[in-house]
């Protein structure tokens, strides 16, 4: 059950790469990314205790609040440069 | 025991489920609030349901506690990440579509051409 | 079935790598190309712990997902997030690339088979330091001690490498000066959750730094991740109300302060008759003086590290853009 686990979890990266890449907007981009993270951590905790990695609940715990940060300074930087004038 | 370890198989079953679920809604919906809707559901749901399932294959250790703590984070990190892209967009000028539901796409999303 | 399971993961993360760098290749929007290569650090940082190299894991985590993209970002800010768009391709530069590239695959024809273990890397010092931990320093994780102790005068100089990194920004920039009008807008949501965060991110930089002798961890995961806790409050409240929590002039000198750390260590060795940094000398029971050594000199290795990274950010959004 944990492999079906795993695989799951590898065909949703997949897929949310794929609205990470076509995403119309920024904001979808935003979001497939901060998502990306999210499965990542996921497939730390899972993938780490199926396959006995060492140390692995500290790694999935450091990606989770580091993927808050990065998400966050993404959004805090666009809103800043937005209103100075686009380019487009 | 048995029973901890059909629980188990169940959380993990019904997390993987939840969570194709939530990364096709993310894929097909049509727009940007609502593929915010779809991923919501994977963090909130899929994600706690796949560490609780670990936790119950891991019994009661040290790891144990860090787990329920890294499902503490996500489940206060992820909504507060929902609300505050949702505000960004919205602040940004990119408002939802209500009325026309047919030409959704290419009339109202203002910001479809900044990134490409 | 788990040997399976490793080729699977090994090959889906690998084909992600691939896929990300072309989306980040072809993509204008240099925004979208910063995030990607976060993402690209994860992956990465995924791959290492499938390779069971977990200390490598967590620098990667920290550093490349979290401040390298914050990092960009503000430089971002004052370049302009488009890239100009060039309409030659050069027929040269790829002929080069690829003649390159097929070089070095050739070269790795050589190559003992990956976890080969009698490849040359293995015999020689690796088998020394893996007794020799168990024997003279009695600290669980071996990559920590060969860091700290068997090593220690390279992390010296890594250390003293990170403090001119910080010295070169602060000569080429300075840490400016940020007007408190810069405030971003009130978002009570986003106050009110991120304060306890920061908590957790500072308590658990911490722990990171003093739980390095037994898992996964050490002064340099810890220094950028304590950082990234005053970041997370610069980012959320403003960089005038961070520069007022630790303000800009204090920042070199514990950078300074964590480099002097280490070395007085060193010396302290060579007061005891000990050559430098030698940590037997610092304690009666050898082991012991081992384990006061590694405390002190990864301690040094945090401060430094969280000084110079808050510097090099204070230092990019202290930058006035065009105003």
């Amino acid at each position: 059950m944990i492999a079906a686990a795993i695989v799951a979890l590898l065909i949703t990266l997949a897929l949310t790469l794929t609205r990470a890449f076509l995403g119309p907007s920024i904001y979808d981009q935003i979001l497939a990314v901060n998502s990306f993270g999210t499965k990542t951590v996921l497939l730390i905790v899972v993938a780490g205790h199926a396959l006995n990695w060492f140390s692995y609940v500290d790694i999935a715990l450091m990606y989770a609040l580091v993927n808050f940060v990065g998400t966050l300074a993404v959004m805090r930087f666009f809103e800043q440069y937005k209103p100075e004038g686009e380019q487009s | 025991m048995m029973i901890i370890s059909l629980l188990s198989d169940i959380c993990l079953l019904l997390g993987g489920i939840l969570t194709l679920t939530g990364a096709l809604g993310l894929l097909r919906l049509p727009s940007f609030y609502t593929r915010l809707h779809a991923a919501s559901v994977t963090e909130s749901l899929a994600a706690p349901l796949l560490i609780i399932g670990i936790i119950l294959d891991t019994g009661f250790t040290l790891d144990s506690a860090k787990l329920i703590l890294i499902i503490v984070i996500m489940v206060v990190s992820n909504p507060t990440i929902t609300h505050a892209l949702c505000r960004a967009a919205a602040h940004g000028g990119y408002t939802p579509d209500m009325q026309n539901k047919e030409k959704s796409q290419t009339q109202t999303d203002t910001c479809a051409k900044e990134s490409k | 079935m788990i040997e399976n399971l490793h080729l699977l993961i090994n090959v889906s993360l690998l084909a992600f790598l691939v896929l990300i760098v072309f989306a980040a290749i072809n993509t204008n929007n240099l925004f979208v190309a910063t995030m990607l290569f976060g993402i690209f650090s994860f992956v990465t940082a995924l791959l290492f712990l499938d390779l069971d190299a977990v200390d490598v894991a967590f620098t990667e985590a920290a550093v490349g997902a979290g401040f390298t993209t914050v990092l960009m970002l503000s430089a971002l800010r004052l370049t302009g997030a488009f890239e100009n768009v060039k309409h030659r391709h050069s027929v040269l530069g790829l002929l080069i690339v690829v003649l390159t590239g097929a070089a070095l695959i050739y070269g790795t024809a050589d190559f003992p088979s990956m976890g080969d273990a009698n490849a040359a890397v293995h015999l020689n010092l690796a088998p020394e330091f893996i007794q020799l931990t168990q024997e003279k320093i009695d600290i669980p994780n071996v990559v920590t001690a060969v860091l700290a102790s068997f090593r220690g005068y390279d992390t010296f100089g890594e250390t003293v490498v990170v403090f001119s990194a910080g010295v070169a920004v602060l000569l080429l920039l300075g840490m400016g000066h940020v007007e408190p009008k810069q405030e971003p807008e009130q978002n009570i949501v986003l106050w009110i959750v991120v304060k306890p965060f920061i908590a957790l991110i500072l308590i658990f930089g911490l722990y990171v730094q003093f739980h390095g002798d037994f898992g996964a961890g050490g002064g340099f995961q810890a220094g950028v991740i304590f950082a990234s806790g005053f970041i997370l409050y610069s980012l959320v409240f403003g960089e005038s109300y961070a520069r007022k929590v630790i303000p800009s002039s204090i920042l070199p000198r514990f950078a300074a302060l964590g480099v002097i750390i280490y070395g007085v260590t060193g010396l302290a060795s060579l007061l005891g008759d000990k050559p430098f940094l030698d940590y037997n000398a610092l304690s009666s029971n050898p082991v012991s003086g081992q384990h006061i050594g590694i405390l002190l000199v990864e301690a040094g290795v945090g401060l430094a590290v969280f000084a110079t990274v808050l510097l090099i950010f204070y230092s990019f959004s202290g930058v006035n853009h065009n105003e």
